[in-house]
């Protein structure tokens, strides 16, 4: 275990300064949890640039922008039903928040068999939701006709954008699957039985991101 | 990659000796041989574009006596030239060379706190290099478009390498940009949780806080250029209309659709701004430092200094559109970045007024570090001023695409911290290399580059007001003043005057490393923690068998009452009282 436990921490404005001013580290933290959540920060930008193009484009687009929630919608038993697709999408990846938290908490316990089998649900749930994902650009595509380049409903930035979007989350979601089977498979393995378990934890903080980032995607896109 | 607990991190953290000849050379992981890859592929790239620029500069000088570029090599030398010298010359160097060599030997670490990763930047760095090296021998040659990218004309007809070169360009940015957050995330890191007992942020010499904020604004800003490209790249090869507009290109309408050419600046000048700082401030800090070894003092308001890199790097991400002024934006928005725009003049002069009053009243020792150090603080402070015109929005309207900013931005981003690199390297060559250079070749190195920047650059600003456009092939007989002709003759002859006068650099380094005198372990009777080092130079885990500690901040030169003019910063205090100044709360 890290020091953490055994120093005793001030909190409030005087923890902080007190942080900032020692020696040898700033944060009570290993160093691979400091460096992922500045990766995290980094990767924060490229999203919101990301974002922030889209809105910018869809605010000055002089062209009709395409009826989101008809092209996202599902037939359901004869009937188009807005958004059930993405509310299951969306369901499943916040599910798989809730079991990584789990599985960072069975870590610290240093539980290995249920900390690898939530993280192989986590990943699994992962899995779903890019399947669900390939499932939705392959209707959207196929039977509505959407290119990238163009679409037969508005403004063709519509498409660029969210193909570009969702695919750049759909590879973060894929690396974080691979990323979260080759950790659950050394925790199985024993590997962190010395080093301490703090890589289940830097693992979820990835995986949180990713769906946090997911949130802000859901809203710009389907219910803008 | 196993995180070593505070207590056992000391001197239990594994070191694997590096054994045959490839790990210990090519697949290095130390950071000292990763710096030295680095930085040697760095100044290699920066050599190729001083000869790119060279040659293009004997077409503007003499454009009726050398033939051997026609329009299209022209736009893709100096776009070659623009890009490779600040992103892969200045970033890579500064960052990847000086910010991975300094920053474990001045903490006192062993090594950046991920090695292996550390590794994998340089590597991705010079695919990206190989990757934009290749784009001069494809068909259609690299690109030409200028050094910003902007589309529509980038990808459009008619620019030259559009067919292949923008694209090798794009992609060897996006591995750049991997390369380079592998880098930066290894340095950040190891400032912030690897330090040395007793190495508090206060501490710290000022090359660290230049590089540490550099590295934070290159993590925050690349994400913006890393967007940029890809869009580009989708706009280019999968036909989407992110930033291309609908218009005529070669008389035909092409097949875009309601892109925003405006949305890419902002994107590019996001990242561009800081890129700026990027660069600026890892050479402000090694200057810094430069300055107090070898006056023999100490740098003058150094919590004033670590602010001024804070606030320098946080007003970076506010002033971007200075850029855009003649783009057509709002212009509510040209009001709103001039303003801020002058504001980090502030931070920025008072570091120069405490480079001064550094020197002032020391014990200056005219070394050929010191004499680089004390020509950046000419070169930044003409640079810098002239900054000051084109930032307002009024002045800038007319000079905007002239040689006024090609001379304003050259002296500020391009000459001031290449001599701060020059600096730099003569500064610490002896600790990379055991061997003392010889000291009358550099000043003569000195003054060739420094008069020969002044005579390129200066006349420049002359010619910018005169109206004379930037990226023009040629100028015809009567659209420019015959002054303007003469001028671009006598800037052509010293630049290539300057360039060749880069030898003698060379020359120094290559022959000191062979005949050079042995320096010894702290020849400038530095007092930070890289020259007190066991070994010169230092070996794989830089510290021998015990982590040094650090009992006082890294200026303690000429203290009274002490005999040494120095006293370093493993010098612990006497009788429990601290001779000199000793900043930061005492943890032991």
């Amino acid at each position: 275990m890290s020091s953490v436990a055994t120093q005793q921490l001030e909190t409030g404005a005087k923890g902080f300064v007190k942080d900032w001013e020692s020696d040898k580290q700033t944060f009570h933290v290993p160093w691979g949890k400091a460096m992922m959540w500045i990766f995290l920060l980094s990767d924060t930008f490229i999203f919101s640039c990301f974002l922030v193009g889209y809105m910018n484009v869809r605010m000055s687009t002089r062209v009709e922008w395409p009826p989101v929630s008809e092209i996202f919608s599902l037939s359901m038993g004869g009937a188009p039903i807005p958004l059930l697709l993405i509310a299951i999408m969306t369901f499943v990846l916040i599910t798989s928040s809730g079991t990584m938290a789990m599985a960072v908490n069975m870590g610290y316990r240093r539980d290995r068999a249920k900390t690898a089998a939530l993280m192989f649900i986590t990943a699994a749930f992962g899995a779903i939701f890019v399947g669900m994902q390939a499932f939705e650009w392959s209707k959207l595509i196929i039977e509505e006709g959407i290119r990238p380049w163009g679409n037969d409903f508005g403004a063709p930035q519509f498409g660029s954008f969210f193909f570009m979007i969702t695919g750049f989350h759909g590879i973060h979601v894929s690396i974080g699957v691979i990323y979260l089977a080759v950790v659950a498979l050394k925790v199985l393995r024993g590997d962190y039985e010395k080093k301490g378990y703090e890589i289940v934890e830097i693992t979820g903080l990835y995986w949180h991101f990713v769906d946090l980032v997911w949130v802000f995607i859901f809203a710009f896109f389907y219910l803008w | 990659m196993a995180y070593v607990s505070i207590a056992d991190r000391d001197h239990e953290q594994e070191h694997h000796d590096p054994q045959s000849f490839i790990t210990k050379y090519i697949w290095s992981q130390d950071h000292k041989v990763i710096a030295i890859q680095y930085g040697g592929t760095a100044i290699f790239t920066g050599l190729v574009a001083m000869v790119l620029s060279s040659i293009f500069r004997l077409q503007l000088g003499f454009p009726d006596v050398f033939h051997f570029v026609d329009p299209t090599e022209y736009y893709q030398l100096v776009t070659m030239h623009g890009m490779i010298m600040i992103v892969y010359m200045l970033t890579a160097l500064l960052l990847g060379g000086f910010g991975n060599y300094l920053i474990p030997l001045q903490l006192g670490a062993r090594d950046m706190v991920f090695p292996f990763l550390n590794m994998l930047s340089y590597w991705f760095f010079l695919l990206s290099v190989i990757i934009l090296m290749s784009s001069f021998f494809i068909d259609g040659g690299p690109t030409g478009a200028g050094w910003t990218l902007y589309p529509p004309q980038s990808i459009s007809e008619g620019t030259p390498g559009v067919n292949g070169g923008i694209t090798l360009m794009l992609l060897s940015l996006a591995v750049f940009i991997i390369a380079f957050t592998m880098g930066g995330l290894n340095y950040v890191t190891t400032i912030l949780q690897a330090r040395c007992k007793g190495m508090t942020l206060m501490r710290m010499p000022l090359s660290i806080w230049g590089i540490f904020v550099a590295t934070i604004l290159g993590l925050l800003a690349f994400p913006a250029l890393l967007v940029a490209a890809i869009m580009t790249l989708l706009d280019q090869l999968v036909g989407t209309s992110f930033f291309m507009p609908e218009m005529l290109s070669m008389g035909e309408a092409n097949d875009y659709n309601g892109g925003s050419p405006i949305l890419f600046q902002h994107l590019f000048w996001f990242f561009g701004h800081p890129e700026v700082y990027i660069v600026a401030l890892p050479a402000f800090g090694i200057v810094s430092d430069v300055l107090a070894v070898h006056a023999r003092k100490n740098i003058f308001g150094y919590r004033m200094m670590v602010w001024a890199i804070v606030a320098i790097g946080g007003l970076s991400f506010v002033v971007w559109a200075h850029h855009m002024y003649v783009s057509g934006m709002n212009p509510y928005f040209g009001f709103f970045f001039a303003t801020t725009t002058l504001i980090i003049a502030v931070p920025t002069a008072l570091k120069v007024y405490n480079w001064v009053l550094t020197l002032w009243k020391g014990n200056i020792k005219l070394t050929v570090p010191m004499l680089f150090a004390i020509g950046f603080i000419f070169t930044f402070t003409h640079g810098g001023l002239t900054g000051l015109f084109l930032g307002n929005v009024t002045v800038d309207l007319p000079l905007s695409d002239t040689y006024f900013v090609i001379g304003h931005f050259h002296l500020v981003m391009g000459v001031s911290p290449i001599l701060v690199i020059f600096a730099a390297l003569y500064h610490w060559y002896p600790k990379l290399s055991g061997k003392m250079f010889n000291e009358r070749l550099g000043q003569i190195h000195f003054w060739c580059t420094l008069i020969g920047t002044y005579v390129v650059y200066l006349p420049m600003h002359y010619i910018g007001i005169l109206g004379v456009p930037r990226r023009y092939f040629a100028y015809g007989s009567d659209f420019i003043p015959e002054s303007a002709y003469t001028l671009n003759e006598i800037i052509t002859i010293a630049a290539i005057f300057t360039a060749v006068s880069q030898l003698l650099f060379f020359i120094n380094i290559f022959w000191s490393l062979k005949y050079g005198k042995p320096s010894g372990g702290n020849p400038w009777n530095a007092t930070s923690l890289e020259w007190q080092t066991p070994d010169t130079p230092a070996k794989h885990g830089n510290w021998g068998h015990d982590l040094p500690v650090v009992y006082r901040w890294p200026y303690d030169y000429s203290v009274p009452g002490e005999t040494a003019d120095f006293v370093p910063q493993t010098v612990a205090p006497r009788d429990g009282v601290v001779a000199g100044r000793n900043h930061g709360v005492s943890t032991d």
